[in-house]
């Protein structure tokens, strides 16, 4: 009774016609809020390397200004010298992920099954996961030659591993409980594989993913700054020594964001896969 | 012959000498010892007895989960060899699969048996719709509350339509609330469903509340098992003054008053 009283007022009209524009505002200051403290120190940073450069605070001839970078990235994707070198890193690393998911997954999913053959497999697994690749390099260079095959073949051998024993290790936390009650009602080995072990593995296979998406990046770059002429790597070293700083990070900038793009995709991908698991669905 | 062995759907056991004993810090365990015992088609019995006595043990032997060391168990003449599809279990966790609806969980079973999608899921409406669920169809079960998820549970066990039910301990987490709302539907189930029903559990109302047999197993393993015969008319009331010299009674057999 109180309530309506005071909402009929004018007291309560003016309140209320302020109400109405206060949600609106509190949203957008809310999301600004979101913004600012996600990206933030980011932003932040940018700012200071910028500023920082250009006053000279920085040796801008070791960090230029961000806006000759941004240049630099500018004429290189639209020239395309840069853009080439987009597209060999990306069939490099491509090449060796694609083959090292396709290989390692279905691998994995049969070594988790078979307990004998995961035994007896696993040491000489530690022991060539522990062996650098990159010490490897040399190895693979003697035998493939220093051409396109050692380098997709070394990103291969050090992107394989994550994938291959996340996947072991999916298959073999997958609940006993689950697969004893697909067994209760009748199912065949390869019914509860595919219904029951599979999809309970997804998870822990896309972990391995992202983790083998960020190690093949990783063996790209080095592998194209020891004895290649082409690549993005290859374009960090070459614009060093030629003193090409701002193209430079222009070659780091689109690594970075090779690296982001990877990972959202998976992301992504997992996203989809796993929409169960998305409280979004309630 | 085939309609014929459909209207004499059966489920009837027979448990013969059995053993069995597991391998404890070098020791043998002796878990049960010489069981026989008959359980007759549509029977409701259910097994009480101190914690690990060999309650579970029992029926996972029953569902063909473990083997016994000696003695055998036959269900409608035929020995148990492993898993079959006239039995379905239920355990004390409702085991649910987090990737599938309640429809898709609940039609699981059926589909494994190589039934096509579309019959398996119209026979898992009706059993969801059983036991009240029909408007939780699509949810997952992470959406779901214990009680809710223990019922598709049941409802996946059902839809496959077995000859026995074999449960272990289905409401032992559940809320003393939704406990006996459960119970009620269990009885009303199986009243409906006409199955052999045997459980486990460790409460004693719910064994006189559900059985027409409770089998206790004694704690310690020198001591006879016991079958008592629960005599009152169903549905039955809690506090009806036969129930409750019936709980007194059982409650004595374990030195609780
Ligand atoms: N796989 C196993 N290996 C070794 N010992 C076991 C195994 N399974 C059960 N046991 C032993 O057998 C005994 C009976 O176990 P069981 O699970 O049947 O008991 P229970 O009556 O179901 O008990 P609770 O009421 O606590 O569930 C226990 O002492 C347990 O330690
Ligand atoms: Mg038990």
């Amino acid at each position: 009774m109180t309530i309506q009283e005071i909402d009929s007022g004018p007291v309560g009209a003016a309140r209320t016609g302020e109400d109405r524009i206060a949600p609106t505002l509190r949203a957008v200051a809310g999301r600004a809020g979101d913004f600012v403290t996600r990206y933030g120190v980011l932003v932040g940073f940018i700012a200071l390397w910028q500023v920082g450069s250009v006053q000279g605070w920085i040796n801008p001839a070791v960090f230029p200004p961000i806006d000759r970078i941004l240049a630099a990235l500018w004429d290189g994707l639209v020239g395309g010298s840069l853009l080439e070198d987009v597209a060999i890193s990306l069939q490099r690393s491509g090449i060796a992920f694609a083959a090292a998911a396709a290989l390692g997954i279905p691998l994995g999913l049969f070594m988790g099954q078979i307990p004998v053959v995961e035994r007896a497999l696993d040491p000489i697994l530690q022991f060539f996961r522990q062996t650098s690749a990159l010490a490897l390099y040399p190895v693979f260079i003697l035998l493939l030659g220093l051409g396109e095959t050692s380098k997709v073949f070394v990103i291969f051998w050090a992107t394989l591993f994550p994938v291959l024993l996340a996947t072991i290790g999916g298959v073999k936390e997958v609940d006993r409980k689950l697969i004893e009650m697909s067994a209760t009602f009748g199912a065949r080995r390869l019914t509860t594989f595919r219904r029951v072990v599979l999809p309970a593995s997804i998870p822990p296979i896309f972990v391995g993913l992202r983790l083998s998406a960020t190690t093949a990046l990783l063996l790209l770059i080095a592998s194209e700054m020891i004895g290649a002429r082409s690549g993005l790597g290859f374009q960090v070293m070459n614009a060093q020594y030629n003193f090409q700083i701002p193209k430079m990070f222009a070659a780091i900038l689109l690594l970075a964001l090779l690296g982001l793009a990877a990972n959202a995709i998976l992301v992504a991908l997992q996203r989809w896969l796993c929409r169960w698991a998305d409280p979004a669905n309630s | 012959m085939t309609v014929l062995n459909d209207d004499i759907r059966r489920g009837e056991v027979m448990i013969r000498d059995l053993s069995k004993s597991f391998a404890l810090k070098g020791q043998r365990l002796t878990v049960l010892r010489n069981l026989s015992l008959d359980i007759a088609p549509g029977e409701s019995l259910m097994i009480v007895g101190p914690s690990g006595c060999g309650k579970t043990t029992l029926l996972r032997i029953l569902a063909g989960l473990d083997v016994p060391d000696s003695g055998e168990v036959r269900i409608d003449g035929a020995p148990v060899l492993g898993v079959g599809t006239d039995r379905a279990v239920i355990f004390q966790e409702p085991r649910l699969l987090p990737w599938l609806t309640v429809l898709g969980n609940v039609a699981f079973g059926l589909e494994v048996r190589g039934v096509p999608r579309t019959q398996a899921c119209e026979r898992a409406r009706r059993y969801i719709r059983l036991v009240g669920l029909a408007e939780f169809e699509d949810a997952f079960p992470r959406q779901l509350s214990g009680g809710m998820a223990q019922r598709v549970g049941i409802a996946r066990a059902l839809t496959v339509q077995p000859e026995i039910l074999l449960l272990d301990e289905p409401l032992g987490a559940l809320d003393a609330m939704t406990k006996i709302t459960m119970q009620e539907e269990l009885a009303r189930i199986w009243r409906e469903e006409e199955v052999t029903m045997v459980m486990v559990t460790h409460d004693l109302e719910e064994a006189i509340y559900l059985a027409d047999r409770v089998l206790v197993l004694p704690g310690d393993k020198g001591a006879q098992v016991a079958l008592v015969d629960i005599d009152l008319p169903r549905p039955r009331n809690r506090n009806e003054a036969r129930f409750v010299k019936y709980r007194q009674n059982l409650m004595a057999r374990f030195g609780l008053h």
